[in-house]
């Protein structure tokens, strides 16, 4: 799957065809996997084919080959991540980004790993497709992030090796306590032996930071929004996510559902749901506020793992796969004003509503959704996080997980005010024309208003010209870049109404991690 | 006991070069990281043995455990490369490898004169 990727440097247009077609093709495959997956089976692999050898004592045998496991979960999580790609990649064959060099390459090498980190079941095979998927988002990070210069990009990179090295020490103290590093060996490791336990917790406060969870979360507040909307939208949805994913993983399997350091989860999500939601409350642009967002919900979706029951789990997975979509599809129409008219800045905007009403939309929809109101997705994600708290009786991270939404809706309010109400700033026309002169080299007609017989001029504006333009001529955010948070904003409405679907899958997925017994035979019986 | 005062070491003084001003310090901080959990793999797969895991090379008993080998050779090619590029950061970004503005720049991008 992966091997396309390294396929697709030559040809100028065939690029967009051969990278569309790829993620085509993995949306279908994984399509295809959820419906595999979807009565509770396991696909398992032995890539290479090698068998477990047997050391001659007990008849114990031991795992040799790297195993490639799909369950329900798995093949969920990528069916949505594929989703995102194509709605990423569409956005940036929209914005022209997608031309640079290397920037299809980089978006299949990037998916490759994200399918890797998902189907393995090794640890340090996690680390290297989590390496895998890194490599290529450094290099889309400072590449697109060029314009705001390259500090996310540094910070980015070191914050990431520091935890790639943090995972790899884990790993090797899991090695050295448990002596194998195959998923399924270590099925109940950490319950038995309080070494291995620790050497879990060294991997998964690693994996927490790349998660990017609130003790661990500045780095995150301080990257995303320093690259260009498509990047932030296909990225919002994968590295956070894969690691939230390795987190329910590794507690299902090492710990096998350990129910003494539940608290210790529980306090962490608060936090972060409550420290994420209060800064983003505090930001000024519109990108900024959504990956502050960004961490408050990853605190719900890790809410999962803090109660570690069936109700829990198949909100928190549902929780995962709609805030995904929605998070993408809001970066996407935040994303769209911002490549149009240069700023995500909330005091520079305004009036967005009567100029763009179709982003408008897409934007209400996908933010009512984020704060978890009826028709859309969220409010059944939330309903039920919100019911599993209160069935295990944990109130105070029900009143927690309650408070956050009010301050969600309040600064998802301060968007749509700032934004898309009120009057038009005057020099926003003015300012859009100056930023896609600048961007894509494209001229446009001005009349010179101080001029007392109007004179057409083309080219690059001066402080006296004032753009007095037709309708037709009028700066307006293209249909291309509507289209996919459109989409995804479409997917949201369609998860909220028919949530019944995504939610029995849900289920299954959750059955999954609360048995790995299920797990383990598959790997033993591939 | 060697080694794990190597380790310790490498990461003391990992932690030190990060908490560093020019870049190409917190680069060579990452380097000693990353050396410190190569070291630490080693000693996953037992110090104890320290024969060549090598067919014939020495008798099956003596030999070091192969995995953690493995492991190590993965992780300095992946460390190799992020720290080419972290070095590629360091001098292409601004006229110097400075990192002290960082603290305020995120937010001077995004909220002031960008143009």
């Amino acid at each position: 799957m992966g091997a396309a990727g390294a396929a697709v440097r030559k040809n100028k247009l065939a690029r967009h065809i051969i990278s569309m077609g790829t993620l085509l093709a993995i949306f279908a495959f994984s399509v295809l996997l959820v419906v595999v997956t979807s009565d509770g089976t396991i696909l398992a692999h032995r890539v290479g084919g090698w068998t477990p050898v047997d050391v001659g004592s007990e008849g114990q045998t031991f795992e040799i080959a790297i195993p490639f496991v799909v369950d329900a979960l798995s093949a969920l999580v990528l069916m949505i991540i594929s989703i995102l790609g194509i709605a990423s990649v569409m956005f940036a064959m929209a914005t022209h980004e997608a031309r640079a060099r290397f920037f299809h390459p980089f978006v299949l090498v990037l998916m490759a790993g994200v399918a890797g980190a998902l189907m393995t079941g090794d640890i340090f095979n996690l680390f290297v497709f989590i390496e895998v998927m890194l490599l290529p988002s450094y290099g889309l990070i400072a590449m697109m992030g060029a314009k705001l210069g390259a500090h996310g990009a540094r910070i980015y990179v070191s914050v990431n090796l520091m935890a790639s090295t943090l995972l790899l020490v884990g790993i090797a103290l899991v090695y050295a306590t448990a002596g194998t590093v195959n998923l399924a060996e270590l099925h109940g490791a950490a319950l038995d032996d309080p070494a291995v336990a620790i050497a879990g917790g060294v991997v998964l406060t690693a994996i927490s930071v790349k998660a990017a969870v609130v003790p661990v979360h500045g780095w995150l507040t301080r990257t995303y929004p320093m690259t260009s909307p498509a990047v932030t939208a296909l990225f919002s949805g994968i590295h956070t996510k894969v690691a939230i994913y390795a987190i329910y993983r590794i507690y299902s399997l090492l710990f096998d559902g350990d129910e003494r350091f539940l608290w210790v989860a529980l306090i962490v999500v608060s936090a972060t749901m409550l420290i994420g939601v209060l800064g983003a409350i505090g930001e000024k642009t519109t990108r900024s506020i959504l990956v502050f967002h960004m961490i408050s919900q990853i605190g719900y979706i890790l809410i999962g793992v803090g109660l570690f029951t069936t109700l829990g789990l198949t909100a928190a997975i549902f929780y995962l796969l709609h805030h995904m979509i929605v998070k993408a599809s809001l970066f996407l129409s935040t994303g769209a004003i911002e490549e149009t008219y240069g700023t995500g800045e909330i005091e520079k905007l305004g009036g967005m509503l009567r100029r763009e009403p179709l982003i408008a939309i897409t934007f209400m929809a996908a933010a009512l959704s984020l704060a978890g109101l009826p028709p859309f997705s969220g409010f059944v994600a939330k309903f039920s996080i919100i019911r599993a708290t209160l069935e295990e009786t944990h109130y105070w991270v029900a009143a927690v997980a309650v408070i956050v939404s009010v301050f969600t809706l309040l600064s998802m309010l301060k968007i749509w005010t700032g934004v898309f109400m009120g009057d038009e700033p005057k020099d926003l026309q003015e300012r859009a024309l100056t930023y896609q002169e600048r961007m894509h080299g494209k001229r446009y007609l001005r009349v010179e208003a101080q001029a007392e017989t109007p004179t057409l001029t083309v080219g690059p504006p001066t402080s006296t010209t004032l753009a007095v333009l037709s309708g037709e001529q009028e700066v307006k955010v293209p249909a291309k870049l509507i289209i996919p948070g459109a989409l995804l904003a479409a997917v949201t409405i369609f998860f909220g109404v028919g949530a019944e679907v995504l939610m029995s899958l849900s289920a299954t997925a959750a059955e999954g991690l609360l048995n790995p017994e299920i797990y383990v035979e598959a790997v033993s019986g591939a | 006991m060697s080694i794990a005062v190597a380790v310790g070491l490498l990461t003391a003084a990992a932690v030190y070069l990060f908490m560093q001003r020019g870049m190409v310090r917190i680069v060579l901080g990452f380097i000693l990281a990353s050396h410190a959990a190569n070291l630490m793999l080693f000693a996953a797969g037992n110090v104890a043995y320290r024969e060549v895991p090598y067919i014939g090379g020495a008798a099956l008993e003596e030999q070091a455990d192969p995995l953690p080998q493995a492991f190590v050779l993965t992780a300095i090619v992946i460390a190799f490369a992020i720290t080419m590029y972290m070095v590629t950061l360091a001098i292409t970004t601004t006229t110097d490898d400075d990192t002290e503005n960082e603290e305020e720049s995120p937010a001077k991008v995004l909220y002031g004169e960008r143009r």
